[in-house]
């Protein structure tokens, strides 16, 4: 857990405070994204926790000790620590790299050199391979993972991330933000994390805290943030689209019709056109014996029809699994031009749908609740 | 960067055109009967050479004894401002002709090996404390940051960080500074510091080509031998990551 009280800090000859009294806990085990434009404080914040800034004023505690108690150099040590520019000493092997602080603190050579080689496997880099190279002789996304693994090396609880992915492609970015947040879902460090990118900041916080001009202007959650910017400032850095961008916090679970009514081939259209009146719908689901979506029946031709379902359904031109988001979920949508989807589960059994009107409400419900 | 690869090309192009005058003067020499009479002073030449490689390790020595803290205390954080000013008074130092430090040398500690190796010293310091200098400044600050936020002390930032990856640009200071120590050593005659000037010098006053070429011969050789071991030097104590030899 790290925690700011009423921290400041002024630099010598500057007008106006860097950061001005802000105050704000990152719970333990969670991402906490500072955000904000250049020059809004958010990196000084970080580097005041591992004390390469001193604050001003202010009190900074990691598990409720006063970072003030702790030699600056001792205290760096126990928190690890990731740049934009990587930073990767390229006189050492990727090895000796990774060892750095295990080294400083003076683990034992195999149990350090072990560890190396268990980290570079868990981000699928082949320790065979890449134990003996320099920094050079890999590429940029790579090195990145490096500079990543260097900074758990030693298991520090707490992480202090200063755009760590900010110099890399966007496709290369992607996976490794998802490789970063698949680790962090077993290993659970506390992390501050800076960024200026607002979609970066909603995949990757649990919290993200805005600045401005040196003050924490909101600390919330990512949807609470993009579903109730506090002011115009907010509002303005999160985009006039942040409405879409909830989109991709939210899963289809969340806006899924759950338990829905279904038919299977060996029912008569009668049937499928009275379970449809009497939930107000227009089309329904027909599912195989194990209950697998194999396609659909609509009002229309169930009424005008007769016959059994198996003979008069229509292929679905596409479902959607239940665990994606609902970026996903309108994007497909749009693609196919419909205005619902059947869910399915990995095994493909049908588990719901969701509609365009659906994930509306959905996100309305969170600024009528505002 | 540049200026490495500057003094690289430069120094391949003198050792060659080096090579090619030798081979020319060598085989001239034989014709005219030159060479023979070389041999008859084989004594002095060991003896003398003997004088000149110590000549050269002890003010290059001493010069790399100074001029790398010299350099690396140049750029710690105390005494960083003064690192502009000190290598602005290198600078005009080695504008004044070694000659003339010789000479002035001489006019301080009187004549002897003393005011030769002091001269020499002199002469052979700037590049090296210029390199050193220039070397740690060049290392990015992310490196640093970086290793600050690991929790490094600033020993260890030096040591593991600054000056591995200065190295290479240390030592090609190292290697010119050699090169001018190597090829001023000859003048110390001038001021009775002996060396092979002495064979050279008393050669051309004597119009003795064969006692000349004594001196003149092994200083060459001399020459290319030291920069040859620095070069190897260079090629295999720096690591494969910093080395752009390797």
């Amino acid at each position: 857990m790290i925690r700011l009280e009423d921290v400041t800090k002024v630099f010598p000859g500057a007008a106006q405070p860097a950061v001005d009294h802000v105050t704000m806990e990152v719970p333990a085990g969670e991402i906490c994204v500072l955000l904000g434009p250049s020059g809004c404080g958010k990196t000084t914040t970080m580097k005041m926790v591992n004390r390469l800034i001193e604050p001003s004023s202010g009190k900074i505690y990691i598990d409720d000790k006063d970072t003030n108690d702790y030699d600056p150099v001792q205290l760096r040590r126990t928190l690890g620590y990731v740049i934009q520019q990587i930073g990767l000493f390229p006189n050492k092997t990727i090895e000796d790299n990774i060892c750095i602080v295990p080294d400083i603190l003076g683990w034992d050579r195999s149990k350090s050199r072990g560890r190396a080689a268990e980290l570079l496997e868990m981000v699928a880099l082949d320790p065979k391979i890449f134990l003996k190279r320099y920094p050079k002789e890999l590429s940029g996304g790579q090195q990145q993972r490096i500079g990543v693994l260097r900074a758990i090396a030693a298991d520090p609880p707490v992480l202090l991330m200063d755009e760590p992915f900010g110099a890399i492609d966007p496709i290369n970015r992607a996976i490794i933000q998802d490789e970063f947040l698949k680790m962090q879902a077993t290993m659970k460090k506390t992390i501050m994390f800076v960024s200026h990118d607002i979609d970066e900041a909603v995949k990757m916080a649990d919290r993200i805290a805005i600045f401005s001009e040196g003050r924490l202007v909101q600390y919330d959650t990512p949807d609470n943030i993009l579903a109730h910017p506090k002011n115009r400032f907010v509002s303005d850095f999160v985009g006039s689209d942040r409405t879409l961008k909830r989109l991709q916090l939210l899963k289809v679970t969340d806006a899924m019709m759950h338990d829905p009514p279904s038919v299977r081939a060996e029912d008569t259209l009668a049937t499928a056109a009275a379970l449809m009146e009497e939930n107000g719908h227009t089309s329904i689901i027909m599912v195989g014996p194990a209950g697998r979506v194999r396609g659909y029946v609509d009002l229309k031709t169930a009424k005008s029809t007769k016959g059994k379902v198996g003979e008069n359904h229509e292929t679905l031109p596409t479902t959607i699994n239940v665990t994606e988001d609902l970026r996903t979920a309108v994007s497909t949508m749009f693609r196919h031009d419909v205005a619902w989807l059947a869910c399915v589960d990995n095994d493909r059994i049908f588990k719901g749908y969701v509609t365009l009107r659906g994930i509306t409400h959905l996100l309305g419900e969170a600024h009528r609740d505002g | 960067m540049a200026d490495q690869i500057a003094i690289g090309g430069f120094s391949r192009l003198w050792r060659n055109g080096l090579l090619v005058l030798i081979f020319a003067l060598g085989a001239w020499a034989w014709a005219s009967g030159l060479l023979p009479t070389m041999f008859d002073l084989w004594d002095d030449i060991v003896f003398l050479t003997r004088q000149h490689i110590m000549l050269v390790a002890i003010s290059g020595g001493l010069a790399i004894l100074v001029g790398i803290p010299l350099g690396v205390a140049l750029t710690r954080r105390r005494l960083r401002r003064y690192g502009d000013i000190v290598l602005q008074v290198l600078n005009i130092g080695a504008t004044i002709p070694t000659l003339a430090v010789l000479a002035l040398s001489m006019s301080l500690l009187g004549i002897g090996d003393k005011p030769a190796i002091f001269g020499l010293f002199v002469v052979t310091l700037l590049p090296i404390v210029s390199n050193t200098l220039a070397g740690i400044r060049a290392v990015p600050p992310y490196l640093i940051e970086a290793a600050q936020g690991m929790g490094m002390s600033p020993w260890q930032i030096l040591w593991k960080v600054e000056l591995p990856n200065a190295m290479f640009v240390i030592y090609a200071g190292i290697r010119t500074a050699l090169a001018i120590n190597v090829g001023t050593v000859p003048l110390a005659f001038l001021i009775g510091g002996g060396g092979l000037g002495e064979l050279i010098f008393s050669g051309i006053a004597l119009n003795e080509f064969g006692m000349m070429l004594a001196g003149a011969i092994p200083t060459a050789l001399l020459a290319i031998l030291v920069d040859f071991l620095m070069s190897q030097m260079q090629l295999w104590t720096i690591p494969r990551g910093v080395n752009p030899l390797r």
